[in-house]
């Protein structure tokens, strides 16, 4: 496991113990349609990331592939459903099903999103934007702070893809994630894909936004692929829709932003028309090779 | 009501509304903008009934299932986001399906596809060994005291239509020419078990689900065997635990009269 220790040091305070970080390469997000691939061909990949929630069922088949892979490889286990940004308290149920998943896999990062799924005690699978204001501040900080207690380890916090905005908001998004940051002591998944969609549907320049995040807590990236759609007035609205390959203007805006944040573990997500494991293989090779641009000394690990 | 409520209330809507304070940076109205979370929602979950749910779907077309899941899903969203066992009530609320209503048999595939991802999902345990278990069937005097521990996944449903012909015709390749053989007015009883990584869906006689079930309380085997015997004298008791022995329905076995075990 490749520890590196700059990015443990502001974590020491919420977990001092058992600390380990994802290998600065490249991963991709598991999918069951590929757990005997992977068990056969063991592809040389620097991680496999696990949406939660599909997890969190007793036992059977997906257990049992989670178990045997994890044994092989770094995992990055990635919330779905906490609601972070929800009005409501959290569930404390589901906290419970997530401290017990983390006990069981221990994996190397734990992140999840700045958004809202869960509405009166509806689940409505999506990640819902919310205004940024102060009153959403102090809800996701507090949520967040439960979080980072019941797990005993720092979390990270992705910035949303969003498709509409608020007129009650008093905040850009990166001054808010930055403040978010900062109180919780939370770190940052920047989603690459995701401020590209939503810059482009809220017509905001890209390169400023990332300059604007706190870059210093990045701690993983991800990349994916959007769809392309119309606003009523004709404006390209981009939706993230994880199904399809990465777009050239997100490659780009990846480099942009590993030229600022340094080399950092990056995840290829794909969770609709999911392709063969080999094209997804591709897109995370791709991706290491610009990651070992910046780390030439990494010959072996990442960059062979 | 506070803002979230507004918002998740028009995501559920069934006509397009919009909740207030939504803004646009062009002054572009925010409903087409507002309709991708709308479509995001209901079509993920439509897709997760969609995937444990497939011959019920292929039963009644991709159409007419989206369109049924689609009032399910606006109905009764997830109270968990653990969407792997999302679809309870579904079977019922086909069941009140009036566009439904002249196939009696839907509701009931759709109960033992529910079972099925039940089962595919359940707690892992470990298989009764052979040689114990050949051991205790040639104790003649205590094998009637034992209680067996069942598999976790292990369900029964017993349905007046033809469920396990009707989903086992479509796991064939030609599923069409498979249910020309299917007369679905017959009653059949399921056995479901997760037998290593495969869920098993098998047809059993209901002296055999009786007796299945009696052990699943906890019963003794001589005792539960003597109920199923009494109620059909033609309960095949081999071929039962010759059907739970090779699906690894038997996780265990204890003597709750005795210290061995």
């Amino acid at each position: 496991m490749n520890a590196n220790p700059e990015r443990l040091r502001s974590v020491g305070e919420v977990r001092p113990i058992k600390l380990r970080s994802l290998p600065c390469r490249a991963g991709v997000g598991l999918k069951p349609e590929h757990f005997r691939e992977i068990l056969i061909t063991a592809p040389d990949i620097g991680f496999f990331e696990i949406h939660a929630e599909n997890y969190m069922v007793d036992g059977g088949p997906f257990h049992h592939y989670l178990t045997r892979i994890r044994e092989r490889y770094p995992l990055s286990i990635h919330g779905v459903g906490l609601s972070i940004g929800g009005e409501a308290a959290l569930d404390e149920g589901h906290l419970d099903r997530l401290a017990l998943l983390l006990d069981r896999y221990e994996p190397e990062s734990f992140s999840e999103h700045l958004a809202w799924s869960s509405h009166g005690g509806a689940f409505l699978n999506d990640l819902l934007p919310a205004p940024y204001h102060a009153a959403t501040l102090a809800r996701v900080c507090a949520h967040i702070d439960r979080v980072q207690d019941r797990l005993k380890r720092r979390m990270l916090l992705e910035n949303p893809a969003t498709y509409v905005e608020f007129a009650a908001s008093t905040m850009a998004e990166p001054d808010f994630i930055g403040e978010v940051v900062r109180r919780s002591g939370c770190g940052l998944l920047l989603d690459v894909n995701n401020v590209y969609v939503s810059c482009v549907n809220h017509h905001r320049d890209p390169h400023a936004y990332i300059r604007a995040l706190p870059l210093d807590e990045v701690a993983q990236i991800h990349l994916a692929g959007f769809a392309q759609d119309e606003d009523a007035d004709g404006a390209p609205l981009l939706i993230d829709s994880h199904g399809a390959p990465v777009a050239q203007a997100v490659w780009e805006l990846y480099c942009y932003a590993l030229d600022r944040v340094g080399p950092t573990p990056t995840l290829i997500e794909r969770d609709n028309d999911i392709p063969a494991f080999p094209v997804l293989f591709a897109e995370a090779q791709q991706a290491e090779r610009i990651l070992c641009r910046l780390q030439p000394h990494k010959s072996r690990e990442a960059c062979a | 009501m506070n803002s979230q409520d507004a918002f998740a209330e028009a995501l559920l809507a069934v006509e397009s509304v919009c909740p207030p304070g939504l803004t646009t940076w062009n002054g572009s109205a925010p409903e087409k903008r507002f309709a991708v979370y709308r479509n995001n929602v209901i079509v993920s979950l439509i897709d997760a009934l969609a995937d444990s749910f497939p011959v019920t779907r292929e039963l009644v077309g991709e159409a007419f299932f989206r369109a049924m899941a689609r009032q399910f899903v606006r109905a009764n969203p997830p109270r968990s986001p653990v969407l792997a066992l999302y679809g309870d009530g579904f079977a019922e609320f086909i069941e009140a399906f009036p566009a439904a209503a002249g196939l009696a048999y839907l509701a009931d595939v759709a109960r033992l596809e529910l079972l099925r991802v039940q089962a595919w999902h359940a707690a892992d345990a470990a298989h009764l060994a052979p040689e114990k278990m050949t051991r205790l069937l040639g104790d003649a005097a205590a094998l009637p005291e034992v209680v067996f521990s069942m598999h976790p996944s292990v369900r029964v449903l017993r349905s007046h239509h033809a469920v396990v012909s009707l989903w086992a015709a479509h796991q064939s390749e030609d599923a069409a020419l498979a249910l020309a053989d299917v007369d679905p007015t017959q009653a059949e009883t399921a056995l479901v078990l997760r037998n290593g990584l495969d869920v098993e869906i098998s047809a059993i006689a209901e002296a055999a689900a009786m007796f299945i079930l009696d052990l699943q309380r906890g019963a003794a085997f001589g005792q539960a065997a003597a109920q199923a015997l009494g109620a059909d004298s033609g309960f095949d008791l081999a071929a039962t635990l010759g059907l739970l022995i090779r699906g690894g329905a038997l996780a265990g076995a204890t003597f709750p009269r005795s210290t061995s075990s």
